[in-house]
């Protein structure tokens, strides 16, 4: 969409050098320090797994994980990732979770991609990516979520398809997958 | 409208010397930026008043929770994720976890930090009734020192605050007095996550002998600015807990709140919602 205020001759910012790690790989991003990680991913890389909803912080729709922490790119400046790791959802699949024993293999999904795919938690999509980086950032942290739980972590992440029962139940089977002798928890 | 993103400059001082330095030799020119999560909504929706900004997410200064025998000092780059986080917080001061977990999503939680709560003095911000109950003090700093101010008083109005264009929140403040105090807390929205409260709720009482020895009653959404009901804080104190008492308090916080109607609720609405929070609380208080 191309900008439609009128740029200010007087306050125009430099572009800077973005050194970070995007899935694994050490990348150098060029742009304005004010730009939205989410344009930044998207363009340069052409990481466009990463989608826009809202713009504005409400649908979890851009959501990537910055340094480990789940954030929403949309509101998250260019600048501010500068020497950060993150992981995107291209660097789900086949990418070193710990969520298994073993590294995945090149391409190899998720247990929680397999799981959406399974359970029928994807619908048109849009919502998918910041809903899998959700789940497995959540499952990082708690292996072990209970249903509260669970429907905490995707409370930021909207979804206009499919009511969240598949996508809830996506994320159960998900922790039953990587965890099978683990006691649920309610 | 979207703004256009090479007008506006975002750069990191190293530490924060620097930051205030800059305050200093060109005042309201710079301003503070952390998380993003209050700024980046308005430059996405092309209203970010300022054009130039200085990152302060990075700094050690402003980070971390510490802990004497009279506080609890928190840095004013703790996130809700940090203050969810905290044990002593839990323990202590509840209505600040609590707050916490109902601002936003994990993402927001993540990246919205304290300080920022406090700077964008919102009326319908999730933490200040909480602060405001705990009667929190903030650490104003500049270049040519820092000062202590109560929390209660800090704003002036809607969406305004005493904070001086060169000066930048540091720290908040709570002292370790709440042993004994009944603690509540409820924020309504229009979901039970990612919501703007229409009205939120943080109150504290003392009982003594079945009656009402002290009580802090601060409420969000229903004034221009978070407000503490002294007058119906007034009207408890003393009074035991019957049903006469409860009306009394409830007309005076009638009186006491100004809601208003906009996108998110009616006046009407809020106002039948305060007084029902209040009744809320006076049961819990009873239980």
């Amino acid at each position: 969409m191309p900008d439609s205020r009128e740029p200010d001759a007087h306050a125009r910012a430099r572009k800077i050098r973005v050194h970070c790690e995007i899935n694994g790989r050490a990348t150098t991003l060029e742009t304005y320090p004010m730009a939205r990680l989410l344009d930044v991913l998207r363009e340069q890389p052409g990481l466009t797994g990463t989608k826009e909803g809202c713009g504005e912080g409400e649908c979890g729709a851009c959501a990537v994980e910055l340094d480990g922490a789940l954030v929403n790119s949309c509101l998250v400046p260019a600048m501010q990732a500068v020497g950060a790791k993150i992981r995107t959802i291209e660097g789900v699949a086949g990418g070193n979770s710990p969520l298994r024993g073993e590294p995945l293999h090149d391409g190899q999904l998720s247990a929680i991609q397999q799981a959406f795919l399974t359970h029928g938690g994807a619908q048109c999509g849009i919502c998918t990516p910041g809903m899998i980086l959700a789940a497995t950032n959540l499952l990082e942290r708690n292996p072990q979520p209970s249903d509260a739980q669970i429907r905490e972590g995707l409370a930021g992440n909207l979804c206009r398809c499919t009511g969240y029962t598949k996508i809830f139940e996506s994320v159960v089977a998900a922790c039953r997958a990587t965890r099978p002798h683990a006691e649920p928890r309610r | 409208m979207r703004s256009y993103v090479p007008a506006y400059e975002l750069q990191a001082p190293r530490d924060l010397s620097d930051v205030l330095e800059r305050m200093t030799r060109e005042p309201a020119v710079w301003k503070p930026f952390a998380g993003g999560t209050d700024l980046m909504v308005l430059l996405e929706a092309g209203k970010l008043p300022h054009r130039r900004f200085l990152s302060i997410w990075k700094l050690a200064e402003l980070r971390g929770i510490e802990e004497t025998p009279t506080y609890v000092t928190l840095g004013a780059l703790t996130t809700y994720t940090d203050l969810r986080r905290n044990e002593v917080l839990a323990r202590e001061f509840p209505l600040l976890c609590r707050a916490a977990a109902e601002t936003g999503s994990v993402a927001t939680q993540n990246r919205g930090t304290l300080g920022g709560n406090i700077a964008n003095a919102s009326p319908a911000a999730d933490s200040p009734p909480a602060l405001l109950v705990y009667e929190a003090a903030l650490e104003l700093v500049s270049a040519g020192g820092s000062r202590w101010v109560p929390y209660h008083g800090f704003w002036t109005g809607y969406k305004q605050t005493g904070l001086r264009a060169d000066e930048l929140i540091c720290r908040i403040r709570l002292p370790r007095a709440t042993h004994g105090w009944r603690q509540y807390y409820r924020k309504v929205g229009t979901r039970r996550a990612q919501a703007i409260s229409k009205v939120c709720f943080a109150a504290a009482a003392r009982i003594d002998a079945g009656r009402i020895a002290d009580a802090r009653i601060v409420l969000g959404s229903v004034a221009p600015t978070v407000l503490r009901a002294i007058e119906t804080e007034k009207a408890l104190r003393g009074e035991k807990l019957t049903p006469a008492s409860l009306r009394a308090a409830q007309e005076v916080l009638a009186l006491e709140i100004a809601p208003i109607d906009d996108m998110r609720s009616t006046a009407r609405y809020r106002r039948r919602v305060a007084l029902n929070l209040l009744a809320e609380f006076c049961e819990m208080l009873s239980a």
